[in-house]
């Protein structure tokens, strides 16, 4: 907990220093932003239209004409590779932001109230808890039915508990610090000290957590939409991409393949990302890493 | 002891009501008529009224809501509109096969994961350590159904070592035996990569303790000292954070099962999405939840029994 009372200045320098000198974020970094750009520049990448179909070329493997082959409906699967990386990235992002914003909102609450409030927020979360991950997101999913927005909701909602937890605990201890104490007296409201003088005391550790789930989101989201429940087609997934293949896995495996390692590539850059985050944040690793 | 598990299992209570509720809620989302939904476009009006009746949307919501409790908590989970048999008769008919995966899996998981974490801690910041490091990550990183995938495509259709399904209903024990290898081990190595981290790090912080130092001052030999002063000590937060895992082993296991094509509660999961058979998929997910539930007093239990000191908490 005395991590917590650290000057808030001091921290982000340190935060950068100690990933400067990480080599596994470099590689998670540079990953990244590899991807990104792959999904940014998709348009201008994908060597033809990911949705136009060609019965003529039907299920052809990689050759120079088709990099990564075609499927079962003559589309080439390097530009719905590319093309996927779009709803992958925009999936796990936009699922992450919410959980997180509801999350820290709800931990942050229940801390500073405490009470029959911090009672029920926290009884909540043990409920969230008590649900296998990917269960409630084939749920809640299946129950909303299958489209982009309820699959966002769907992941969001099993993402929040880890954030509830991780603004609750803090706000605890901050709340009884002489600042937001002064801020007190002088009157502020209890959302204005929530929102200003207390939750800006705890984003870094927020949005590492952010960075550690969004890891998760898209393996959710893949899972998701291998079971069907993801975006309908033809939208280009990873997870459907597969999904499809998998009929055809005996005679063309290219086609289970590539979006394997596609989704894999995506999830290792995240966590080594969000790992050495939070090596940096962690003091106690830190120093152990040196 | 007594009394700690007593007082654990009257704490799990309100989290179970407040779970069924839940439940309760997500299933009255579906947009429309439920019936509707289940019976499909071609449904007539009679059958739809009596299926309205036979899931008692006929009541009001407080009446649907307490008789959906008191049929819950007194272990009744519903009947599967499919096939007409109980959620339990359908999970129990195919459990043993859901058991078979998912306890290999925990004894790979556990003989390979807890030597390589204790290596990897005394070897540490060596190559022994960096290379587990990457492992667990990379082993982290993989959602089972690719890494399933990626088996069924190397062993099963390339190397043609083990049969591309899962399971061999007919086969003798050795046959069952080969063809549980591979998904076993998929889950076992995701289970590995998870235990070696917490292995590693938990006996990391062991090691700095003072009664370490002082066994090894008194010349206790190096096995002894990293097996009963160590790795006993360090096995608290193993047992925890095992046991916090459950509930992703669970969702591992499903999607193993679809890629294999094993029978068991992954390809119920699936045929239950598949017909709509919303009644089968609400059962199984508070059947689901009080697994979890019942393995977090277990691991708390556990926890007790491991540590001296939480049992006087």
């Amino acid at each position: 907990m005395t991590s917590l009372a650290a000057p808030l200045a001091a921290r982000p320098n340190g935060l950068w220093q100690a990933l400067a000198t990480n080599r596994m974020a470099w590689i998670g970094i540079g990953l990244l932003l590899l991807i990104i750009m792959i999904a940014v520049f998709a348009p201008l990448l994908a060597p033809y239209d990911p949705l136009q179909q060609n019965i003529a070329y039907r299920l052809e493997p990689p050759s120079a004409e088709f990099w990564l082959g075609t499927d079962s409906y003559g589309r080439d699967v390097l530009s719905r590779l590319i093309y996927g990386a779009r709803v992958s990235l925009l999936v796990g992002f936009v699922a992450v932001m919410i959980a997180m914003t509801i999350g820290s909102a709800l931990g942050v609450l229940a801390g500073y109230v405490g009470g029959v409030l911090d009672r029920f927020i926290m009884g909540l979360v043990d409920v969230l808890l008590s649900f296998p991950t990917l269960l409630l997101g084939l749920m809640v999913a299946a129950m909303l039915g299958a489209s982009l927005e309820n699959l966002i909701i769907a992941i969001a909602i099993t993402e929040i508990a880890p954030f509830v937890r991780v603004a609750r605990a803090p706000t605890i201890v901050l709340k009884q610090r002489d600042f937001v104490e002064a801020g007190r007296s002088l009157g502020y409201g209890p959302m204005r000290l929530m929102g200003i003088h207390i939750l800006p005391n705890m984003i870094s550790e927020v949005v590492v957590l952010g960075a550690l789930w969004m890891a998760t989101a898209i393996r959710t989201e893949a899972s998701l939409s291998f079971i069907g429940l993801g975006a309908p087609p033809p939208t280009p997934t990873w997870g459907s991409m597969i999904r499809e293949g998998f009929e055809n896995i005996l005679d063309a495996w290219w086609l289970t393949l590539c979006p394997s390692i596609a989704i894999l590539l995506t999830v290792l850059a995240l966590s080594l990302l969000g790992d050495a985050l939070r090596d940096a944040i962690d003091p106690k690793t830190r120093s152990e890493r040196s | 002891m007594m009394q700690f598990a007593i007082k654990r299992l009257l704490l799990a209570i309100p989290t179970l009501i407040a779970m069924l509720t839940a439940v309760f809620v997500l299933v009255r989302l579906v947009p429309g008529d439920p019936a509707a939904v289940m019976l499909g476009d071609q449904a007539s009006a009679e059958s739809l009224s009596a299926m309205r009746t036979q899931l008692g949307l006929d009541q009001p919501v407080y009446v649907q809501y307490l008789q959906f409790l008191g049929d819950m908590l007194s272990g009744n989970f519903g009947v599967s509109m499919s096939s007409g048999r109980t959620v339990a008769q359908e999970v129990a008919l195919v459990l043993p096969w859901t058991l078979q995966l998912t306890l290999a899996s925990i004894v790979i998981g556990l003989i390979l994961g807890l030597p390589l974490g204790v290596w990897a801690a005394l070897r540490r910041n060596a190559w022994p350590d960096y290379l587990g490091r990457v492992l667990s990550l990379v082993g982290l990183s993989f959602p089972a159904f690719v890494s399933a995938i990626l088996m069924l495509l190397v062993f099963a259709i390339h190397l043609r070592w083990f049969p591309v399904i899962g399971s061999a209903v007919d086969g003798g024990w050795l046959a069952q035996l080969h063809a549980l290898a591979l998904p076993a081990f998929n889950l076992g190595l995701i289970m590995t990569a998870y235990v070696m981290r917490v292995t590693r790090s938990s006996m990391l912080g062991v090691m700095g303790e003072d009664y370490m130092r002082t066994a090894k001052a008194k010349g206790v030999p190096a096995m002894r000292l990293v097996l009963r002063h160590g790795l006993r000590n360090a096995l608290i937060p193993i047992v925890t954070v095992v046991g916090l895992y459950f509930g992703t082993l669970i969702g591992n296991s499903v999607l193993t099962e679809i890629v294999f094509n094993r029978p068991g509660l992954g390809k119920l999961i699936l045929g239950a999405l598949n017909t709509r058979d919303y009644s089968l998929l609400q059962g199984l997910m508070v059947v689901f939840a009080c697994c979890v539930i019942v393995v977090n007093i277990l691991t708390d239990l556990v926890y007790g029994l491991v540590d001296p000191r939480v049992k006087f908490k």
